[in-house]
């Protein structure tokens, strides 16, 4: 790793622990501006209250404050629920649910890369013939049309009219009850994937190490499977950044229609019954994954990258 | 040399040819820019089915409503749930609210909110891109930061953050939108700005002491609109999404108000008895989002074919 | 000149492509021979259909170009038992020429070694490839096999080099390494497209010294596709000027350079650049070549012609043979007996005799 290098994964990782100081102020300011404190339940008797008070610091200056809440926020202690699950720990309450929506989203990731993928190569081989326009017309519906829309259309069809899975996520079944989420999620994935490394592969064809390829007398199984593969797949991981940014968005609302209790179920619900404090730790944990995801793969492709981008020599 | 029998000479064939104009260069007939690109979007079968419906479905939802006898908030309880038939069109919903009369002017709504987010998003990206890009510097240095990190804020907690902390109305919405699509604006705009600046009739002007920045705003838009017109069709999609978005989470408008998102979240409770009341709502927003890609794809393609991936 | 052998012979090869503005006649009847152990030149501009000509030889076209007509003759002999072999490589199918042409026969050597190789595998792997794959053999020997191989084409340093990946090589070391992957099979004939266009001046005499010297060591035909004739000047046996898809003028080094027939050649070797002579006027061509795709009639060249005839603009020429030698041909009509006689511009003439002096002839 060189220096160049050094500075760029610096700077990243800078920017980020901005991104994340600012969504912690905005959402100190937001509870701050909200009315009342945010143990506002008049069950509470005068001491509970102090207690609380006392153990989130809300009688100290507000720098103080917001050094506390800082702390909580980066330690995982968002405080407790009081309308969804009366003075749970939202930790508690967002564990669980988190594991659910990350589970989904890993799963919905890879079935729509590996399918995309495939479907990309496919389409690029096959340039300019029935296959690709097919595999065009795919790619331009999955990218344009939201996943709940494919939610929808499959709970209806596969759920309840064919019975072929079940309508709701049930925990007693986790697999089979997911199958609709994890496919209606994966189609943006799978048309995005397979776009873009249609595109990449189309170029990588086209380059002049794969006429040297050729030249050198390989057939063309050898050629695809030895040198254009790697090369088209490696970027690849650049667009993995945005696809889990719209498995993030599509999760909110598949689970809805899914009934499945991930994060994104928990930031309806909190936002249906005003529970303020959920809401802010879910849009937290959402804006903090979302952070690290868009890390992992800058960083990632930033160490892959000088090497393709000085082979491709611009 | 075979080949010489068969040719009959003329006379004046081994004569040199006079007044040869050598210097005459084949030049592509001068076709005026709009009619080019018109001709290269024609080609695109796409991008003329994406606008055709796209115009269909605003055209239906400018005269739709006023044209029928039914109001989109009218309350008929003796008329719930009806599917479609030849009274109400469309069905109605559990209230007996005429759903044709609510899915066009709930596209009306749509589609307010998202030209409208859009439009300011194109003001507020162009000039925050035009002021840092022009002061350069610090300024820039900081304006570029505080991008980035609005950047790295994902979109969909944002607009939940604003809207639970603002009162959803179709003037919020249309705010909150805002905040979505403005960074790329800001970017091309800049990059211009950068690229301009440095050209030598600005330089010029600036040492006779001319205010560049008009000269600037001026030489510069003609450079990005055509990036800003493919852009902002291609954002038009997002932001009706993130309207329906809102909506389903229960942030944006609510019943009795109509957009296409109160119409999918308010069909959505009785979607498995009547999935008429979500189907009709979610195949206009389909419609149209897949339309304005097509558009938006087909449009990038004519203004710039060097811009066309393979 | 001792006994010549044929190894390969180009007859009258039409190449179209289909593109969405129709259909573009890149070749237009090219005839071109080349023998044992000799290296000829193809010059001409850019979109002279040069390139075009020799991936037809390795087929390995775009895939919208077709053969219209003509054949691609190559000749070998079997390597074990010495049997003599003569094949339309146009005839050929794609897997035949993967098989016994592409690498093992012909190999090729490309423009621009920033990105002729694979940026994600080793130096080595790329060496060691062909020969696995078409010899099969083991890795050991292609490895030893490939040492030999960068030592020969003067890489120091060949074992470690051998892990590196391109990006960790100069442009020069890369170009060394493209030769080193075409000798990895030990070809006959090596195909030059503009080997050193892409490399800087100090490299490039390097990299033609190195192909001229592994030509003789290992006895290659060479075939040179350049628009620099100063490199032709310092490789080639045989120099084939090529214009719009067709051979217009062909003939020794020495005839093409010292007593050059066609106002094309003229005008290119007015073209070169050149220290010793100082002259006030240039002859250069004016206007640009044509668009190939649409149909041309008569001489391609006549529209750019000082010299252009009547019948320049009915009838294409055929290739002449220049008086008094039997490998000097000209396609211009003004080599016909009935045509008027042209002398060549002066400040050519004058640079010819300066170019003379300067190897020593007169």
């Amino acid at each position: 790793m060189n220096k160049g290098m050094m500075k760029y994964i610096g700077k990243r990782l800078a920017i980020s622990a901005a991104t994340l100081f600012v969504i912690i102020l905005v959402l100190f300011l937001m509870l701050k501006l909200m009315p009342g404190t945010p143990f506002n339940d008049e069950k509470l008797t005068e001491a509970q209250l102090a207690v609380l008070m006392a153990k989130y610091g809300l009688d100290k200056p507000v720098m103080v404050q917001f050094w506390n809440y800082l702390r909580n926020m980066l330690t995982g202690d968002f405080g407790v629920s009081y309308v969804i699950n009366k003075n749970m720990n939202i930790s508690q309450l967002v564990g669980s649910a988190m594991g659910i929506s990350f589970r989904l989203g890993v799963m919905a990731t890879i079935l729509g890369t590996v399918i995309g993928i495939l479907l990309g190569i496919i389409a690029a081989l096959n340039k300019n013939t029935w296959i690709d326009s097919l595999s065009t017309i795919i790619s331009v519906i999955g990218v344009s049309i939201p996943s709940f829309v494919f939610a929808l259309l499959l709970v209806y069809l596969l759920g309840a009219k064919w019975r072929l899975f079940p309508t709701q996520y049930s925990s007693s079944k986790p697999f089979v009850s997911s199958i609709i989420p994890i496919i209606a999620l994966s189609m943006s994935v799978i048309a995005n994937v397979a776009r873009f490394t249609r595109t990449e592969m189309i170029s990588v064809l086209g380059s002049d190490y794969m006429i040297l390829a050729k030249a050198k007398g390989l057939d063309q199984r050898t050629l695809i499977f030895k040198h254009a593969l790697r090369n088209s797949l490696i970027p690849v991981i650049t667009i993995l950044g945005p696809i889990m940014v719209n498995i993030m968005t599509g999760t909110m609302v598949v689970e809805k229609i899914c009934g499945i209790p991930g994060l994104g179920k928990l930031l309806i619900s909190s936002i249906q019954q005003n529970d303020y404090n959920v809401t802010l730790a879910c849009s937290f944990l959402y804006a903090v994954m979302y952070i690290i995801i868009v890390l992992v793969i800058d960083v990632l492709y930033g160490i892959i990258d000088p090497r393709i981008r000085l082979g491709k020599g611009d | 040399m075979d080949e010489l029998k068969d040719i009959e000479f003329l006379p004046d064939d081994f004569e040199f040819v006079h007044n040869q104009d050598i210097m005459k260069d084949e030049v592509m007939p001068d076709i005026p820019f709009w009619l080019d690109v018109w001709r290269r979007f024609k080609k695109n079968k796409g991008a003329v089915i994406g606008a055709v419906v796209i115009i269909f479905i605003i055209i239906m939802a400018i005269f739709m409503p006023m044209l029928s006898s039914y109001k989109f908030d009218a309350i008929n309880s003796s008329e719930a749930n009806m599917i479609p038939g030849t009274l109400h069109w469309f069905g109605t919903d559990n209230f007996g609210r005429d759903l044709w009369v609510r899915t066009w002017t709930g596209t009306r709504v749509s589609l307010i909110v998202a030209f409208a987010a859009i439009a300011i998003d194109v003001v507020v990206g162009v000039t925050y891109g035009m002021i840092s890009g022009y002061f350069g510097g610090m300024v820039d240095q900081v304006m570029q930061r505080i991008q980035e990190i609005l950047n790295s804020i994902p979109t969909l907690v944002v607009l939940t953050l604003l809207m639970t902390v603002l009162e959803a109305s179709l003037t919020t919405i249309i705010f909150a939108l805002m905040f979505t699509e403005w960074i790329g604006m800001s970017r091309i705009t800049r990059a211009q700005v950068l690229q301009i600046k440095e050209e030598e009739f600005v330089l010029a002007s600036r040492t006779l002491g001319a205010s560049s920045f008009f000269i600037i705003f001026k030489e510069i838009l003609p450079n990005i609109y055509s990036q800003l017109i493919v852009m902002s069709m291609m954002s038009i999609p997002n932001a009706i999404f993130y309207e329906a978005y809102l909506s389903f989470v229960g942030l944006g408008l609510t019943v009795p108000n109509a957009s296409l998102g109160v119409l999918i979240n308010d069909g959505f409770t009785y979607f498995l008895s009547y999935p008429h009341m979500v189907a009709i709502p979610v195949i206009v927003l389909g419609a149209l989002m897949l339309s304005f890609n097509l558009f938006g794809d087909g449009l990038r393609d004519a203004l710039d074919p060097t811009m066309k991936e393979m | 000149m001792a006994e010549r052998e044929k190894i390969l012979e180009i007859k009258d090869l039409r190449i179209s492509f289909k593109t969405t503005n129709g259909t573009v006649n890149a070749i237009r009847g090219v005839n071109l021979e080349l023998h044992k152990g000799e290296t000829i030149a193809i010059v001409g501009e850019s979109g002279s259909g040069k390139s075009v000509t020799t991936k037809a030889v390795m087929g390995i076209m775009a895939s919208n170009a077709t053969i219209d007509s003509g054949e691609i003759n190559y000749v070998w002999y079997d390597e074990d038992t010495g049997e003599r072999n003569e094949r339309d490589l146009t005839k050929m199918s794609e897997s035949e020429m993967g098989k016994i042409i592409r690498g093992r026969k012909i190999a090729m050597v490309f423009q621009d070694p920033m990105t002729s190789l694979n940026p994600t595998m080793t130096i080595g792997k790329q060496i060691m490839e062909p020969m696995i794959y078409h010899y099969g053999k083991t890795k050991d020997e292609a490895y030893a096999k490939s040492l030999e191989l960068l030592e020969l084409v003067g890489i120091t340093n060949a074992k470690d080099r051998m892990n590196n990946y391109p990006h960790q090589l100069s442009g020069g070391m890369r170009q060394r390494v493209v030769i080193a992957i075409a000798l990895s099979c030990d070809p006959y004939v090596l195909i030059c497209d503009e080997p050193t266009t892409a490399l800087d001046v100090t490299i490039q005499a390097k990299i033609l010294e190195l192909i001229k010297d592994i030509q003789s060591k290992k006895d290659l035909s060479v075939i040179y596709i350049t628009h620099d004739l100063g490199v032709v000047a310092k490789v080639a046996d045989f120099v084939n000027v090529m214009y719009a898809g067709k051979i217009v003028e062909r003939g020794t080094i020495e005839e093409v350079f010292y007593d050059p027939r066609h106002p094309y050649t003229w005008g290119l070797l007015s073209a070169m650049p050149d220290l010793s002579t100082n002259d006030p006027e240039l002859y250069t061509i004016p206007g640009a070549p044509p668009n190939l795709a649409y149909e041309i009639k008569g001489d391609a060249f006549a529209p750019r012609n000082q010299f252009a005839l009547n019948i320049d603009k009915r009838i294409d020429p055929p290739l002449f043979p220049v008086p008094g030698s039997d490998t000097h041909l000209c396609a211009s009509w003004l080599m016909h007996e009935k045509a008027p006689h042209v002398d060549m511009p002066e400040s050519l003439q004058r640079r010819i005799a300066n170019m003379k002096k300067e190897a020593g002839i007169e």
